[in-house]
């Protein structure tokens, strides 16, 4: 069951991880996801009846942190990096969301 | 005549022999000489270091017991340092200046480590060859017309062209190892909680793992010693105490059983790698290890399943970058700035990203999407989950695994680049200890002789042992028992001239 990607799959995906793609991206990406996908599938022939998923391989232990109030990221520090801050506000500036 | 490894800079500035200042202006000098044929580093903090280690020479009393007194050290640029820019390779952060050092950093630093630059890589740490760097490639000191191996390429070379004695990498699908390897030093990926990732630009949390880069085993055992232990910061970090690993170091691997899974690598092995890797099994033997044959019956899908885990992770970590808070944001290009949220979002994760991250990217968003999560990222955890399982039996007659590092040596640039699949498929060795979380080590084993272009020097193969969680020691052991028998760290490339 081979994946074949076109460009209209390809775009989909683009939307869905907020990319902006060119034409040459979005022909290349077809056939390299296709390409990466279809070896991929090797994974789908393995037999994993009853066999639980493992997320992380972290040994468990308990790490929660006591609930207490500990300072933050200054205002300044976490501006310092933004594209377009608003200092005097305290904001990071954005284009409009609303029309 | 060799380089000065970490521990003869640390004895050499606590006798007095050598002032840290002096150490560390013997780095800023290699640095001027061989980087720009190397392009290691993306940023030399030389006047920071000297800065620092003036304060220690001036201060010699308090600093007279740190491990790491006046080691020079170079940290992979993905590793975050409060006030000096920390770009991750990637045009998305090249202006970004943390506020913040990652744990294992100031812990180094603690132990007396100066700071002298931060290395190139891999953008976001996402390749094999660091040619996915947005400042342009690494090049292999031994070799230059050749990678250094990825995604820590300019921690390896630094090491590699004597620069310094230790740099930092980070390896979530062998990215510490594998260039460890292509470039003949020592790469440590230590187990996954064992060093607290904190800092670390993430890019699969549940594989990756922050480790040293160094000429020796000592070195290793020495930089991972600072740096482990649990840390309030990371929550995956473990509660476990950092035994003495210096001490572990005792030469005595008799009776170590050292599991080979021989049916892996049957096929698809350089057989310069393949004859280095045999050698080096029977120098272990030698030293009385026992050989044992094991089998990873589901190795062979590691690769599969690490593309798929570690795109679905590196699709959500990476979501973070939209051009609000920190990092790039498009702007005009001469036509107009984008108007509304959503177009600024995806033209400056467009722009700001290279092509391997955006095909990852898509990738990962893809196996995460509704309808293929179950065939795809569902299935892969379920493949992980056997592959562990496959360690735990091995480890039930080894008490290491061997492999070669990487089952060819050191490529030309350029050679791969166009086909993404064929360079993950090098990746084959590596990558079964970041799913199963166990700590590997990557040590010389010696030189391919097969292109004889290189005037018959070769190009260096790296001997991986893999071992049980939190079992370091063991690794650090066999490794540094190794090296006494050999002299491949020896060899030096023809950049490197002493220190």
């Amino acid at each position: 069951m081979a994946e074949r990607f076109t460009r209209d799959d390809v775009t989909a995906i683009a939307a869905l991880a907020n990319l902006e793609l060119d034409d040459a991206e979005l022909d290349l990406f077809a056939r390299q996801l296709g390409d990466i996908l279809t070896y991929a599938e090797e994974v789908q022939r393995i037999d994993t009846t009853g066999v639980p998923p493992t997320a992380s391989a972290v040994t468990g232990h308990v790490a929660d942190r006591g609930d207490v109030e500990r300072p933050g990221l200054d205002r300044d520090a976490a501006l310092a990096n933004a594209p377009d801050p608003a200092r005097e506000a305290g904001l990071f500036r954005v284009p409009r969301v609303l029309g | 005549m060799t380089i000065a490894t970490a521990i003869d800079i640390r004895d050499a500035v606590r006798s007095g022999r050598q002032t840290a200042r002096e150490s560390c202006q013997q780095t800023l000098d290699r640095i001027a000489a061989v980087d720009p044929l190397l392009h290691a580093f993306n940023t030399v903090v030389g006047e920071r270091a000297l800065a620092r280690a003036d304060a220690m020479d001036r201060d010699r009393g308090r600093w007279r017991d740190a491990p790491l007194l006046g080691v020079p050290v170079a940290l992979k640029d993905n590793l975050c340092t409060r006030g000096v820019r920390t770009t991750a390779s990637s045009k998305m952060l090249e202006t970004y200046v943390p506020p913040h050092d990652a744990t294992a950093v100031a812990r180094l630093e603690s132990a007396g480590a100066i700071v002298v630059g931060k290395t190139n890589c891999d953008e976001f740490a996402m390749g094999s060859s660091n040619e996915n760097s947005a400042f342009g490639p690494v090049r292999n000191p031994w070799a230059t017309e050749r990678i250094p191996g990825g995604s820590s390429g300019g921690s390896a070379a630094a090491v590699a062209a004597g620069v310094v004695p230790i740099a930092l990498g980070s390896d979530t699908g062998g990215s510490i190892r594998q260039p460890a390897a292509m470039t003949g030093v020592v790469g440590l990926k230590p187990t996954y909680g064992r060093v607290s990732r904190f800092g670390l630009i993430a890019f699969a949390s549940s594989l990756d793992q922050i480790g040293p880069l160094t000429r020796r085993a000592r070195d290793a055992a020495a930089a991972l010693g600072a740096m482990a232990g649990l840390d309030p910061a990371d929550a995956t970090s473990a509660p476990r105490e950092v035994p003495d690993y210096e001490s572990a170091l005792t030469g005595d691997i008799r009776g170590l059983r050292v599991g080979v899974p021989r049916r892996m690598m049957a096929a698809g092995v350089d057989p310069g790698v393949a004859h280095a890797f045999a050698t080096a099994i029977d120098a272990l033997a030698a030293r009385g290890a026992r050989v044992v044959d094991i089998e990873l019956p589901h190795a062979p899908h590691a690769i599969a399943t690490y593309y798929l885990v570690a795109t679905a992770e590196a699709s959500s970590n990476l979501a973070r970058f939209d051009g609000v808070r920190y990092g790039f944001r498009a702007t005009g290009d001469g036509s107009a700035p984008p108007t509304d949220l959503r177009t600024m979002y995806t033209r400056s994760r467009g722009r700001g990203f290279g092509a391997e991250v955006k095909r990852r990217i898509m990738l990962g968003t893809y196996v995460l999407s509704a309808g293929y999560y179950d065939a795809y990222y569902l299935k892969a955890q379920q493949v992980r989950t056997l592959i562990l399982r496959d360690y735990d039996r091995a480890f039930e007659t080894a008490d290491v695994v061997a492999m070669p590092t990487s089952p060819m040596a050191a490529f030309r640039l350029g050679e791969k680049s166009s086909d993404p699949l064929q360079m993950y498929l090098a990746d084959i060795f590596t990558v079964s200890a970041n799913l199963a979380g166990l700590p590997a080590i990557s040590v010389p084993c010696g030189f391919t002789n097969a292109d004889t272009a290189q005037g018959g020097v070769g190009l260096p193969v790296g001997l991986q042992l893999t071992g049980r969680l939190f079992d370091e020691a063991t690794l650090l052991r066999a490794a540094d028992a190794y090296e006494r028998d050999t002299e491949w760290w020896r060899h030096t490339p023809p950049v490197a001239t002493p220190r």
